[in-house]
């Protein structure tokens, strides 16, 4: 068996391709419409995975600064990842996420430390050190009178924002 | 007169006798009704046993004699596959205890370990087969690296083998999650930080706000911000669901592309180097064929096989498959052996205020958190992909034929790796030797932009280095193999000592410790 060669019809450019067969046509436009909306499907369904409500803990939280603390000693309430500083009449505080990997950083005499990987942060919360690739950030502090403070963690505020006493 | 009498054949014997025959006889018929085709005694029974077989007829009927050499696969690939079944067994007896919530799961691990009969033994056994899983999945790709096993017409099996590499080392990742100790909380919200860390590159640029592909893969992955109960129900469930689904569906295809894309490599010159024939396995087929078949038309590869036989294969039954049992009880042998000594760890339940000091990842992944301590992104996600990539494109542009089969095969050859594992060993113990003693860029220069600490640490520059010299060795010898024997050797050398420099030598802070007996006290 052989088989003829189609008829050409003279030479074609690329500018003036050969029409498409109307089945060819048909076919390929079922099988990209079956392919995209499988595409779609897969797509859409894959929009679940992604919560619309975070379900962290909340990250506000009321603190009482002790009298005793020591203008620039950091304060680091219990299971929060903040330090509060209070020098002079200013109130400040920083987080104490790392912002290379998420570590809990520790607060030393000079700053902070962080025990993954090695960053080291000045008590502004500047990288001094390490692969951190920011500072850390400050977060907002609110006045609530006396020695109360609402700290909100989910918030940063630009570094150097403080709250007066 | 009774019925007994009128029956045509009046010598059988009754129904209660023949009764008893066929008790005796269930055994034996069982077996023959269990197995289809008779037992495997003949040539013929052989063949159908393996093909007839729903679980065995992955294999071919018979094995070609450089296949089942030890040198030719030390058996790497069973061995894996057999710590997967391993692991499938384990880890289906520790979900009749274990519950995926936070502090409820440390607790139900601690009953496993302390209260649940045989527990500690079985947690141990799956820890062990899964590290040996590890080891043994990488031994594996070396192998078919090194023996030129990639090649045409096996580049598809190569990749199908690297998909299996990455669902490894995530069943692996996800499954350290589990135990909800401090060893698991801290290494997870690493390798979650890892999967966010774009944001590193994102935030540098400035496109953070509009394109947040970092902040995306975090969420996806934890459901949340930090690591809590969303993040162990999806760690959990990627462990005991998606993920080995997905590891028994590519390991049938890959089994199926083996023997599909004829069987295990072998050099041309297989049959000359085996000698002489195993004695009473004879040719199946003494005459050339007469007539072309058809199939030959639609069958891969240069010709059929007209003309010669199967003379240097043995049936399947029982050469591989023996061979095969043998592996497979080295292997829970070996699993057994260091379970039965070595527990696996459970520390204090996870306290997300007060991380681990030092906080380290599976063993595995030490090279790379050695990375991500010069820069997150490119240690975490930068170089890993390169190398992946890397790895993806070796059979496409590696089309030479030279040394396909042989260890070390190809331009080069043996001397070539040799030189590529000093070579290698040289350029990362001393990048890490000037990292530990003088540090890096930030130190030098604490104002050095982000963008540059991102591109220019000893990560990128190691992998320049050995890219580099990989390029040089294939200029030298003119050959795309060469070039690939160098960086692959290098590669290894540069994660085998990354992780040993993570296992051993970092301690708090992930400062530089001889031993860990020099620690600071806490």
């Amino acid at each position: 068996m052989t088989i003829e060669a189609k008829p050409t019809n003279g030479a074609r450019s690329r500018l003036d391709p050969e029409a498409m067969p109307r089945r060819d046509f048909l076919g390929l436009t079922a099988w990209w419409s079956a392919a995209a909306a499988l595409l779609f499907g897969f797509l859409g369904s894959m929009r679940l995975p992604k919560a619309a409500v975070l379900p962290s803990p909340s990250k506000k939280f009321k603190i009482t600064l002790p009298a005793s603390l020591a203008s620039g000693q950091a304060y680091v309430p219990a299971g929060r990842s903040a330090a509060i500083y209070k020098e002079g009449m200013q109130v400040y505080a920083v987080s104490t996420i790392c912002t290379h990997l998420g570590c809990i950083v520790k607060a030393t005499d000079s700053g902070f430390d962080c025990p993954c990987h090695g960053s080291k942060f000045a008590k502004d919360g500047a990288v001094l050190k390490g692969p951190a690739p920011k500072g850390l950030p400050w977060i907002e502090v609110k006045h609530l009178g006396g020695d109360n403070f609402l700290i909100d963690e989910g918030k940063s505020v630009a570094a150097g924002t403080t709250v007066t006493v | 007169m009774n019925q007994a009498a009128e029956k045509p054949n009046a010598t059988e014997p009754p129904a209660s006798a023949r009764f008893i025959e066929n008790l005796k006889a269930f055994p034996n018929r069982l077996a023959d009704t269990m197995f289809r085709t008779g037992r495997p005694q003949s040539d013929r029974t052989r063949a159908t046993f393996v093909f007839g077989n729903v679980f065995l007829h992955l294999h071919s009927v018979r094995t070609h004699q450089w296949s089942l050499r030890w040198s030719t696969t030390w058996g790497l690939g069973i061995a894996t596959a057999s710590c997967f079944f391993i692991l499938l067994l384990t880890g289906v007896l520790l979900m009749f205890y274990y519950k995926p919530y936070p502090e409820v799961a440390y607790l139900s691990i601690k009953d496993i370990h302390f209260v649940v009969p045989t527990g500690r033994f079985m947690r141990n056994i799956h820890r062990w087969s899964g590290n040996m899983m590890v080891v043994l999945v990488l031994l594996h790709m070396a192998r078919a690296f090194y023996t030129a096993a990639y090649r045409a017409p096996r580049e598809f099996n190569w990749l199908i083998g690297m998909a299996l590499l990455v669902m490894t080392l995530g069943l692996s990742f996800t499954g350290y999650l589990l135990p909800w100790d401090q060893l698991a909380y801290w290494a997870i919200t690493i390798g979650a930080n890892i999967a966010q860390s774009p944001r590193e590159v994102t935030d540098a640029l400035g496109i953070t706000e509009w394109f947040d592909v970092g902040g995306l893969q975090k969420l996806i992955l934890l459901g949340s911000e930090d690591v809590g109960e969303e993040a162990l129900i999806r760690f959990y469930l990627l462990h005991v669901m998606i993920l080995p689904l997905a590891v028994v569906l590519l390991m049938a295809v890959h089994f199926w592309r083996i023997r599909k894309d004829g069987g295990m490599t072998r050099p041309a010159d297989a049959e000359k180097r085996l000698g002489s024939r195993v004695d009473g396995v004879y040719p199946v087929f003494t005459a050339a064929p007469e007539k072309t078949y058809s199939l030959a038309a639609i069958v891969k590869g240069r010709t059929a096989a007209v003309g010669e036989g199967p003379e240097w294969t043995l049936p399947s039954m029982p050469h591989l498959m023996f061979a095969e049992a043998a592996v497979f009880m080295l292997t829970i042998a070996l699993s057994v052996i260091l379970a039965l000594f070595l527990d696996a760890p459970l520390k204090e339940v996870a306290n997300p205020a007060v991380p681990e000091n030092p906080a380290k990842a599976p063993w595995y992944f030490l090279g790379l958190q050695e990375l991500v301590a010069h820069s997150a992104f490119m240690g975490g996600i930068g170089i890993p992909s390169i190398v992946l990539i890397g790895l993806a494109l070796i059979p496409y542009l590696d089309r030479e034929t030279e040394g396909t089969g042989n260890w070390f095969g190809g331009p080069g050859g043996g001397p070539l790796v040799f030189r590529s594992v000093i070579v290698g060993l040289a350029a990362v113990v001393a990048l890490e030797a000037l990292v530990i003693r003088f540090g890096w860029l930030r130190q030098w220069w604490p104002a050095t932009p982000q963008l540059v600490v991102t591109l220019l640490n000893p990560g990128t520059l190691l992998t320049v280095l050995y890219a580099w010299y990989s390029l040089w060795c294939l200029r030298r010898f003119d050959s795309t193999r060469a070039g690939a024997l160098a960086l692959f050797t290098c590669f290894v050398c540069g994660f085998i000592v990354l992780t040993v420099i993570g296992t051993y030598f970092r301690g708090p802070n992930w400062d530089f410790y001889w031993s860990p007996s020099q620690w600071p006290g806490h």
